[in-house]
């Protein structure tokens, strides 16, 4: 387990009633709602929506360039923020999420402490929020209820996404889904302000009505090419780290499916069970995974049974079946990083007849060597219709490169 | 008639081809200096009296034509896939195609469903590679490629990118190596470097079309390519229509898109959106108006130094000669430090010749007035110079340039000199220098970038130069590497950008990567109160003001900063007072060879170039040890852990229980294996396999497994272990095995005990890109190495029946001999070191702790580092044979990787010890170490120590690291 820092600024109590906390926005609409579900808990969280070149910049006079490219956007995002003259500097916490991993992403917290000292923002606390528990701040405590909260903020977050996807390439008035999608998006942070109401029941309903919402946006009845974007975690996601790929793709006429971050969490509680089951690692936590592993996936069948019921979208894939599809690829032991999901999801996509697939790295990305191009091999051979093209992100790589590349795979998949 | 259009704007030239019906009745081929619209409108224009008043089909193509295409509203194409359709209309039976453009290199194939390839973001084996590289030829590109077609031997050229591969040409050119050669080995490298890099393991063979305008020009590169690939005279094909493929494409592919126009309608078009879209991504300007400029201008003029005319002086003179790595300076100094005389010139690839002619006009001018009293020289070429010359003194340059420095401004405390192809900056403190930063191979963003750049858009430096500083808003164009900026530029010029702007853009780009990766400096005031700002690139007013600007500090620019290092020789040799360098008269009969030789002292087979002067006097390059120079083992005991550790596993690699019925198991000495050898051999000793270890990497190894690399970023140490596999499954092993670990060994005081993911996992890679594991079993068990017992079990899940039955008891008792024998290996490494340090102490030498991971000791991948330091003069331990000498360190990272841990502690120890360095190895693409050496700099520079860190990889040029190791011993000396 890890041991105590000392060197780290601690979040108080006191500080929680007066501090606002930056939180970096990777998925638009998920962490709307976490950003939310923190308010009710009377954190003063504040979600970083800001883009532009001077991000980059900031990330660079204070990271390493041969850092990955998200910690540059996150940590230039963070000190931007703070040197933006809207927010005392004094009076400002920042928050960043960690899953912990033989991953150097492990580091992003370190580093950004190493940035701010280097700012002259010391002071600044960071709070790390991961459910491994890495380091106790007093002014911020995950309870279960707010758990319980953040896995539902996942799951609306999710469905959200999916049923934006498959609309909006199709709808005859523009503008209409993600008008829709944010408009739920307001009224469920809403909703999960009002505590005590808050019952799986009411969850469930949500879901239907979200879905019969969608269903009514008038539509086109035409083919678009499909194209699935996997990846790191962050430049898969973020806008602001992948060039805004889903409306580059969209504008090309293709439309765009992303594994969901339900994906990411139930791969993370999957590799505490792999832990044990194949290396025989902390047998204490493990019955712990288990009931995690086994909650989350009624919460996702449940997802899954709700679209197939009521509508004809194209519902997640069943992460059983996801792990399952990766035997003969790549073995489950490998969990740095994105690890074996990234090759999963691959493979789940063009098992739903998503042939085009982009896959996003940040340049150097470690781990993506292994699961992300050194699969792509394999998985050609096994697969000889798909069409995968790899793309690096970095503060250095310029649109254009990547833009041609895509408009290559694009061009290959009309055929 | 149906008329269709195709224009393919490509990086660096445009393409047109006109369609009448099936033939083709119009095509041009021109470079467009960076001024894409213009060039399309002149092209256009010449079109006009053909096309005038005929409807057409039209489209674009290219990198270039994609914003064009975007902003008239023109049907666009992707190049790559033009290609495709246009390959399977006119050769039908080709099975593959390469294709190589400025920027972009691209595989096509066509067996089992097309497959269209590009190249990843790091790649610079192009077109405009190629002309980087005629530049530093001096050559044009038709010459370079006459030249090639006359060689008689290839030089191993890194192939990652274009930066690297000008690390390995510079030094081969500077030790005189034939141009002939280097110019077909660079083609080599194009030719390595596409096949590895797009390839990817899949063989190209069959009908091979090969397009492009580098492949339609460059004879040497096409014969390179057919040998390499094994392709006979009908196999390797060369289309006439080679550099208009794209064009083409495009044509057929506008007349499907089926829009129709007319010659002014598309003028028109073009024409309208020449000026509209100016990208955000701009900075400010530089200067806001001319009295700015002037004021700065005046305020520079103060730093000049006297001169005075040799033909009136006369009495004693002292020479210094700084032969850099792309330049060579001369500077002649009166006893009263006035300059009599100073040169500037580039190499031109024989600074022999350059120096030998100057000598010669320098003694013209002395007469017999003037006599040379002391003569130093500095820089790559210092050795080279000083055999050829008889020169007096070598400098190291650090020392040189701060002995400049000080003559401008006494008391200086930072001094930054940007050079042709290095960024040095060191602090001065007390009188000494206090620490050193260098620049790595990947951000060599200095001073003959802009010139190639300035170059190849058709300027001379001085005059791009100039036009940046008017910039009103210049491009900002990133500052990771010059390939990446390359495409930075290519991607403002779709957006429009003035040549201005991207001079202005670059100028900032230099100095940003100064600032914030080599010095990785907060803010201005870390660099100090007195900076000194040198090196021919700051003869470039733009980037001293974007210098100034970034800092917003002023800073001193001596007029003379491109001759800093000469100056500074030449004050050095004023310590003497007699020179023995060589005399008017027997300079007229001087005579210089260089020829090339493989030297055979060890395995290493280091490639040599011999150079031998008129004197009888020889120079030797190349060499990563002394014994190439002939002198064999020096008399003394030369301790060097490194070499130790390598005896310890060659031990281990020989065969074991040779005649052994259980089989041979085949284990990849790369990567973990380096450290965990002993365990596995052990244990698979014990269980009566025959063990059979790959031997220490050489560069063949590499070159064995470079074809199913498909990750072309990853580390040479991983990329490395493709050439092992080769071996191994070539041997006849039975299985080859690597296993998968999460973690590694756990130590005292670590956070957790990771490995790297590319350790942990590269098995996962390597069983799916490498054909030949399809013969030979590849064993990759996820392990848990902390856990004897559960180690135990899944081994015998792995091994028993497959290699007929192996009973627990004997797997539990194998663990525990491993195990044995890793604990003996690594207790006999820290009793070595401990005797190392010792035997140091007790000497009076100098200890280095060459630190990085195990698997740096491989002769291959440390290139001998550890040699030459040892050559030097020092003790040379390990990271790990002295980590257990110091405390667990608490640092302000992530301390869960195991190699690192060790890597903080053994720092530690040498924060604690006045003789003792540590130079830290870090692979180029280690993304783990972006975050180790700003920790292990910190625990170093917190005890007032150097912080020496050399990047390596592919490249072998051991001349940079020389330059550094002696830095660090002058700035000791202090």
């Amino acid at each position: 387990m890890a041991k105590k820092h000392p060197d780290y600024i601690i979040f108080t109590k006191e500080m929680q009633k007066e501090y606002t906390v930056f939180i970096p926005n990777m998925l638009p609409m998920h962490f709307t709602f976490i950003a939310k579900v923190m308010q009710n808990y009377g954190v003063n969280a504040q979600l970083l929506t800001t883009s532009g070149q001077y991000i980059k910049d900031t990330g660079l006079k204070y990271v390493h360039n041969d850092t990955c490219y998200p910690a540059i956007l996150v940590i230039g995002q963070f000190i931007s923020a703070i040197e933006s003259g809207k927010y005392d500097p004094h009076k400002v916490a920042l928050m960043l999420f960690q899953t912990g991993g033989g991953c150097r992403a492990s580091n992003y917290i370190r580093l950004l402490r190493k940035a701010l000292a280097k700012a002259g923002y010391g002071y600044v606390p960071v709070i790390s929020m991961s459910f491994a528990g890495m380091e106790k701040h007093p002014g911020f405590r995950m309870g279960l209820p707010m758990i319980r909260r953040l896995v539902y903020a996942v799951l609306y977050g999710d469905l959200l996404m999916l049923l934006r996807n498959q609309c909006r390439p199709y709808e005859i008035n523009e503008g209409d889904s993600d008008a829709l999608a944010s408009a739920w998006t307001d009224r469920l942070a809403k909703e999960m302000s009002a505590d005590n109401r808050f019952s799986y029941k009411g969850v469930k309903e949500n879901y239907k009505k979200i879905i019969e919402d969608f269903k009514n946006i008038p539509r086109r009845k035409e083919k678009k090419v499909k194209v699935g974007v996997v990846g790191e975690i962050f430049v898969k996601y973020s806008p602001l780290g992948n060039n805004n790929l889903e409306d580059f793709l969209v504008k090309e006429g293709a439309e765009v499916t992303v594994p969901g971050l339900l994906d990411f969490c139930l791969y993370c509680v999957y590799n505490g069970i792999i832990d044990t089951e194949m290396l025989g690692r902390s047998k204490l936590a493990y019955p712990l995974w288990k009931f995690a592993f086994n909650f989350l996936m009624k919460k996702q069948r449940d997802i899954i049974d709700c679209i197939t019921e009521n509508s004809d979208f194209e519902p997640p894939t069943e992460f059983t079946h996801t792990v399952s599809l990766v035997k003969g690829y790549i073995g489950l032991g490998a969990k740095m990083g994105e690890g074996w999901l990234l090759t999963a999801e691959m493979l789940e996509l063009a098992d739903k007849g998503i042939k085009n697939i982009v896959c996003t790295q940040p340049f150097g990305c470690l781990p993506n060597h292994i699961c992300g191009k050194g699969m792509m091999k394999p998985i050609k051979e096994k697969n000889p219709d798909i069409n995968i093209v790899a793309i690096d992100y970095d503060a250095g790589a310029t649109a254009v490169n990547q833009e041609n590349r895509i408009k290559l795979m694009l061009a290959n998949s009309s055929k | 008639m149906k008329y269709s259009l195709g224009i393919d704007i490509g990086s660096t030239t445009v393409k047109t081809v006109l369609f009448e019906d099936e033939k083709i009745i119009y095509e041009k081929y021109e470079r467009h200096m960076s001024q894409v619209r213009a060039k399309a409108m002149e092209m256009l224009g010449e079109l006009r009296p053909i096309l005038e008043g005929k409807t057409f089909s039209v489209a674009l193509s290219g990198s270039a034509g994609l914003g064009l295409a975007e902003a008239c509203g023109l049907p666009f194409v992707q190049e790559v896939f033009a290609t495709g359709e246009v390959v399977k209309k006119t050769e039908p039976d080709a099975t593959a195609v390469i294709e190589l453009g400025g920027e972009d290199a691209k595989i096509i194939f066509f067996e089992g469903g097309t497959d269209e390839r590009m190249n990843g973001s790091c790649a610079g084996g192009t077109g405009a590679f190629i002309d980087q590289m005629a530049t530093l030829l001096d050559m044009d590109a038709d010459e370079m490629d006459r030249a090639s077609l006359e060689y008689t031997r290839i030089y191993p050229i890194a192939s990652r990118c274009g930066v690297f591969a000008k690390t390995d040409i510079q030094p081969l050119l500077n030790q005189g190596a034939r141009k002939e050669d280097v110019a077909a080995s660079i083609y080599q490298a194009v030719v390595n470097q596409t096949i590895a890099g797009l390839a990817q393991g899949r063989k190209i063979k069959g009908k091979v079309l090969f397009l492009g305008g580098p492949l339609y020009y460059c004879h040497g590169l096409r014969k390179r390519f057919k040998e390499t690939l094994g392709l006979s005279d009908e196999e390797a094909v060369f289309p006439e229509y080679g550099r208009y493929s794209v064009a083409m494409g495009a044509a057929i592919y506008g007349e499907k898109a089926g829009m129709s126009i007319d010659i002014d309608t598309l003028i028109n078009r073009i024409n309208d959106n020449i000026n509209t879209t100016v990208s955000a991504n701009r900075l400010p300007p530089l200067f806001e108006n001319d009295g700015e400029y002037e004021k700065f201008c005046l305020r520079h003029a103060k730093a000049d130094v006297e001169k005075r005319d040799i033909s009136e002086y006369e009495g004693g003179a002292y020479l210094g000669i700084d032969c850099g790595s792309t330049t060579t300076k001369m500077v002649l100094l009166s006893k009263e430090k006035e300059i009599l005389y100073s040169f500037y010139s580039s190499n031109k690839g024989n600074p022999v010749e350059i120096v030998r002619e100057q000598l010669e006009k320098i003694y013209r001018l002395c007469d017999n007035r003037v006599k040379i009293l002391g003569s130093a020289v500095t820089g790559y070429g210092e050795e080279l110079i000083k055999n050829a010359f008889g020169v007096d003194l070598g400098v190291v340059e650090t020392i040189a340039h701060y002995t400049a420095a000080k003559h401008f401004l006494p008391d200086v405390d930072f001094i930054l000199d940007i050079g042709g192809q290095d960024i040095k900056c060191f602090r001065i403190k007390n009188g000494a220098i206090d620490s050193i930063m260098l620049n790595e191979a990947c951000s060599s963003g200095c001073g003959s970038f802009i010139e190639t750049f300035a170059k190849s858009m058709g300027y001379e430096i001085a005059d791009f130069a100039k036009r940046g500083l008017f910039s009103k808003s210049p491009v900002n164009l990133g500052s990771r590497c010059t390939v990446f900026m390359n495409s930075s530029v290519k991607q403002s010029q779709r957006d429009g950008a003035t040549v201005e702007d991207i001079s202005a853009g670059l100028s900032v780009s230099v100095v940003k990567n100064a600032i914030y990766k080599v010095i990785r400096a907060g803010s201005a005031d870390e660099l100090g109160e007195n900076i000194v700002v040198q090196g021919g690139t700051f003869y470039n007013d733009a980037v001293l003001r974007a210098f100034e600007k970034e800092l917003g500090k002023n800073v001193i620019r001596p007029a003379i900063a491109g001759l800093m290092g000469a100056y500074g020789a030449a004050l050095y040799s004023m310590r003497l007072s007699k020179s023995g360098l060589i005399n008017g008269d027997t300079l007229k009969s001087f005579e210089h060879t260089s020829k090339s030789a493989v030297c055979k002292g060890c395995t290493n087979n280091c490639h040599l170039t011999v150079n031998t002067f008129s004197s009888g006097k020889k120079f030797i390059s190349g060499n990563q040890c002394e014994k190439g120079l002939g002198l064999g083992e020096s008399g003394s005991e030369v301790i060097n852990l490194h070499e130790f550790k390598r005896n310890y596993l060659s031990r281990l690699s020989s065969d074991s229980n040779k005649e052994s019925a259980r089989g041979i198991i085949g284990i990849p000495l790369a990567l973990g294996m380096y450290e965990l050898l002993p365990l596995w051999y052990g244990i698979f000793s014990s269980l009566g396999f025959n063990v059979r270890v790959s031997g220490m990497s050489t560069r063949r190894t590499y070159e064995k497994g470079q074809f199913s690399i498909p990750s072309d970023t990853a580390c040479y140490p991983a990329k490395i272990m493709h050439g092992h596999i080769e071996e191994l499954v070539a041997s006849g092993v039975d299985a080859v095995f690597y296993p998968c670990l999460s973690y590694n060994m756990k130590e005292e005081g670590t956070d957790n005990h990771y490995n790297c993911p590319v350790v942990a996992y590269y098995s996962e890679l390597l069983a799916g890109n490498m054909e030949s594991l399809e013969k030979t079993e590849l064993l990759y068990p996820y392990l848990n190495i902390n856990n004897k017992r559960e180690l135990a079990k899944k081994l015998h899940g792995l091994l028993n029946g497959r290699f007929g039955s192996i009973g627990k008891n004997e797997i539990h008792r194998a663990v525990r001999n491993g195990f044995k024998e890793y604990s003996k290996y690594m207790s006999a490494l820290a009793k070595e070191g401990e005797r190392a340090l010792a035997y140091a102490r007790s000497n009076g030498k100098r200890i280095m702790i060459i630190a990085g991971r195990p698997y740096h000791i491989d002769p291959e991948i440390g290139h001998g580092i550890d040699k030459l330091a040892a050559s030097l003069g020092f003790v040379v331990v390990s990271e790990d044979s002295v980590f257990h000498l110091a405390k667990p360190q608490s640092v302000k990272v992530l301390n869960q990787w195991t190699y690192h841990a060790r890597l903080y502690r053994a720092a530690k120890y040498a924060s604690e010890h006045m003789d003792t360095e540590l130079v830290q190895l870090v692979s180029f693409g280690c993304g783990v170490d972006a975050i180790t050496t700003d920790e292990v700099r910190a625990i170093l520079e917190e005890k007032g120590k150097f912080y020496t860190q050399i990047k390596i990889d592919e490249i072998t040029n051991l001349g940079a690291v020389r330059i550094r190791l002696r830095s660090l011993i002058g700035a000791l000396e202090q």
